[in-house]
């Protein structure tokens, strides 16, 4: 594992690369008429387009937030592009038709598509731009029952799950971003898990931002049924490119009684150059719903890349006994700025949160804990227990934490734990004694204060996770 | 030790054929802290096999010559030099130093939390076998290794699980320290203040492990305020150290007579 590392932290962004695919793209800007356009091009029945219709014109009289604690420059939302496809997989009937080029962009990502090479179990959704290319292992998941599908299909496949689900938990009203989601959102994943099945892979979507100017916008929406559950990981990458582009995603989980979905992310969109130039805006929605008693929602991240990162993955505790997990790492290095926690909603009786954040700031990068526990008046004998650590590697970065405790039932234990640490001299020094260079010690030292967010990942992933720490923080320590 | 155990010293030893006579040479060597001189010409020779004892009262410069010779980079080195087998020392990088075999055990050694002390032992071992152009050994592999080495300093298994140094009694600390070096077999070894904060089981123990690893072809400085450690790893040269300088070196009954006399009567001489 020590050469993994080592061989990693001295790399680049090894995804910044560009593929050179003709693709179908509308003009820049924004109005009604481009999302009648996107819902036509989806081919979308009508209660859709009216529901991106009002999402829009919710959109229009809302105002960007400007509470988070990160400073850009105003986003000009009529110079960006909001729909962008490649132009060869559009009737895609099988994974043999993804475009080679496409598939070639895949495999350089380390994804196969190919379902037969497709080793580790786990199948995969691939978002290109604004359009799922392929999901594999598509006929083992169905013998289950189990649904997994591009949001597209499943809005043609499924309608009424859709119906049902869609806006139920992030309404299109909820947010400025999530209402401009809600208008012109392209693709993403559904998944779908019948009463009483325990899904039997790990479920991945692969998002990957080609085209410039483009800003992504994709929808991922899960359901798992009654005594149901569910693991699933989302991954992300895009070219290096000068400018900066929007990521506005919305993410629904649904857990009804006795069901469980886990939701990892590993996020390493384009974080920009060494003076900040360029890099992802990732500003988005994440939130689930346990709805049912005994149910459980779980997210896990490892933020490393964007240049800026504003999400808040939340759980609402709406059923008797259900259970809320936030397990999150977030890495800023050059001038990357996240603001970034989760929001715990205790709305029925015995619920139970845990929130455990790890934050670590290197170069000039700016970290920000934001997270808020609500207990509601009804929520009898409700727990939370919150961590909240930050970690400092030199000394032109900041890390900040806002916790927010609302408590309306006397029955209710919060606890909150915080810590701020810096990685010492003396502990590099250490390691360089026994042989170790420093940039692998700033590694081994990360990878061990993230260790217990680690643990919640899938074995895979987990290893992923901690080499993207390698190349996040390189030549954060002189 | 059993013969397995001799053959992983081989494959850790540095094999260069060429055994100069003398492996370090400290001449006139002057190093500070924030501007403040504290070592004021040191010369001190080491010859492979030899244990050399530094002592000296608090404040005369004992640590920091243990940290300089490492490579401690909170110390400036104002004059002077370290010629370590042929090789101006004091130009290196504290981890090239390592790989090329010198080892300090720290007085204070320093909490990892979240790294267990089985990886970080890998991957100092690997790092070093490495940098020697050998192969690098996996989890599996170590872990033989490592059980044979914890035997030396009586430590339990359950010490490899557990974060490095974080939460560990003085004792085991130390303890730890002296696993570290039975793993990573030193070329010349620097023990800084090692019997400080160790009761006598835990002293005994610490010596025997330092005694075991002992080798004709290895040297060893420790550093030291009392001369109850030296009953247990013997010197075969005692400096002693005062105001930045060595003011007498003698043979092992040295440090007896200091034991006796205190260090005031040499103070005074110097």
């Amino acid at each position: 594992m020590s050469t993994a590392i080592e061989s990693l932290v001295n790399r680049e962004y090894q995804y910044g690369f560009v593929s050179d695919i003709e693709s179908d793209t509308v003009a820049p800007g924004l109005s009604e008429d481009v999302v009648r356009l996107i819902s036509a091009k989806k081919r979308e029945p009508e209660w859709l387009l009216d529901w991106r219709l009002k999402a829009y014109r919710r959109w229009l009289t809302m105002k960007e937030p400007h509470w988070p604690n990160v400073k850009y420059p105003p986003i000009d939302y009529q110079a960006a592009r909001y729909y962008s496809a490649p132009t060869s997989v559009k009737p895609l009937q099988s994974l043999d038709e993804v475009d080679p080029e496409l598939v070639r962009t895949y495999e350089k990502l380390g994804i196969s598509l190919n379902e037969q090479k497709f080793l580790s179990g786990v199948a995969v959704d691939a978002i290109f731009d604004s359009v799922s290319v392929g999901t594999t292992m598509k006929e083992e998941l169905a013998a289950h029952g189990v649904i997994f599908c591009s949001f597209g299909e499943a809005v043609q496949e499924h309608p009424e799950l859709v119906r049902k689900y869609l806006g139920s938990v992030v309404p299109y009203s909820d947010n400025f971003f999530a209402a401009l989601n809600s208008a012109v959102f392209s693709d993403g994943s559904f998944c779908y898990v019948p009463k009483g099945v325990k899904c039997p892979m790990e479920l991945s979507t692969y998002f990957r931002i080609n085209a410039a100017d483009t800003g992504q916008f994709e929808r991922t929406l899960i359901i798992a049924d009654e005594a149901a559950s569910v693991s699933y990981l989302e991954g992300c990458t895009a070219p290096k490119r000068s400018t900066n582009q929007l990521h506005a995603a919305v993410v629904e989980l649904v857990a009804l009684d006795n069901a469980t979905v886990k939701y990892s992310t590993v996020q390493n969109w384009y974080a920009g150059d060494e003076e900040g130039k360029g890099g992802i805006y990732n500003f988005v929605t994440k939130r689930g719903k346990a709805a049912g008693v005994n149910s459980k929602i779980s997210w896990t991240q490892v933020e490393t890349g964007s240049a800026i990162t504003w999400k808040y993955p939340s759980v609402l505790l709406v059923g008797d006994n259900s259970v809320g997990e936030f397990y999150s790492v977030a890495v800023v290095n050059n001038h990357q700025q996240a603001d970034t926690g989760t929001k715990m909603i205790h709305i029925g009786k015995n619920t139970k949160s845990t929130i455990v954040s790890k934050g670590i700031s290197a170069g000039h990068g700016n970290n920000s804990y934001r997270g808020r526990v609500q207990v509601m008046p009804r929520a009898d004998n409700a727990r939370n227990y919150t961590q909240c650590d930050s970690m400092l590697i030199g000394n032109r970065c900041g890390a900040h934490t806002f916790p927010y405790i609302e408590v309306a039932n006397r029955t209710a234990t919060v606890e909150h734990e915080a810590s701020t640490s810096k990685i010492g001299e003396d502990q590099i020094f250490y390691c360089k004694q026994r042989g170790i260079s420093a940039e692998q010690a700033v590694s081994m030292i990360v990878s061990g204060f993230c260790r217990e967010v680690f643990q919640e990942l899938p074995m895979e992933f987990a290893l992923e996770a901690q080499q993207l720490l390698g190349i996040t923080l390189e030549g954060s320590v002189g | 030790m059993d013969s397995r155990f001799r053959g992983n010293d081989e494959t850790l030893r540095n094999t260069s054929p060429i055994q100069t006579q003398v492996m370090l040479d400290i001449t006139a060597l002057r190093a500070g802290i924030a501007e403040r001189e504290i070592l004021k010409g040191i010369d001190l020779n080491i010859k492979p096999g030899e244990v050399h004892a530094v002592m000296g009262p608090n404040g005369s410069g004992k640590s920091t010559l243990a940290q300089v010779l490492a490579g401690n980079p909170a110390y400036e080195v104002l004059g002077g030099s370290a010629i370590y087998n042929g090789e101006e020392l004091l130009e290196l990088e504290p981890e090239v130093r390592a790989q090329k075999g010198i080892f300090l055990a720290f007085q204070y050694p320093v909490e990892i939390p979240g790294v267990t002390n089985a990886y970080f032992l890998r991957s100092a071992y690997n790092e070093i076998r490495k940098a020697r152009g050998e192969d690098e050994v996996d989890p599996l592999e170590f872990l033989d290794l490592i059980e044979e080495r914890m035997k030396l300093v009586e430590m339990d298994a359950s010490m490899l699980n557990r974060s490095v140094n974080a939460g560990f009694s003085g004792g085991e600390k130390k303890r730890n320290e002296i696993l570290q070096m039975a793993v990573l077999q030193p070329r010349l070894a620097i023990l800084d203040e090692t019997d400080s904060g160790l009761d006598i089981d835990a002293l005994r123990i610490v010596a025997g492990g330092v005694n075991a690893l002992r080798r004709p072809d290895n040297a060893t400085i420790v550093v030291t305020h009392y001369q109850r450690l030296l009953n247990y790893i013997v010197p075969d040269f005692v400096h002693v150290l005062a105001n930045g300088r060595i003011v007498r070196s003698g043979g092992k009954e040295l440090a007896l007579e200091l034991e006796e006399r205190g260090y005031d009567w040499l103070l005074d001489a110097a």
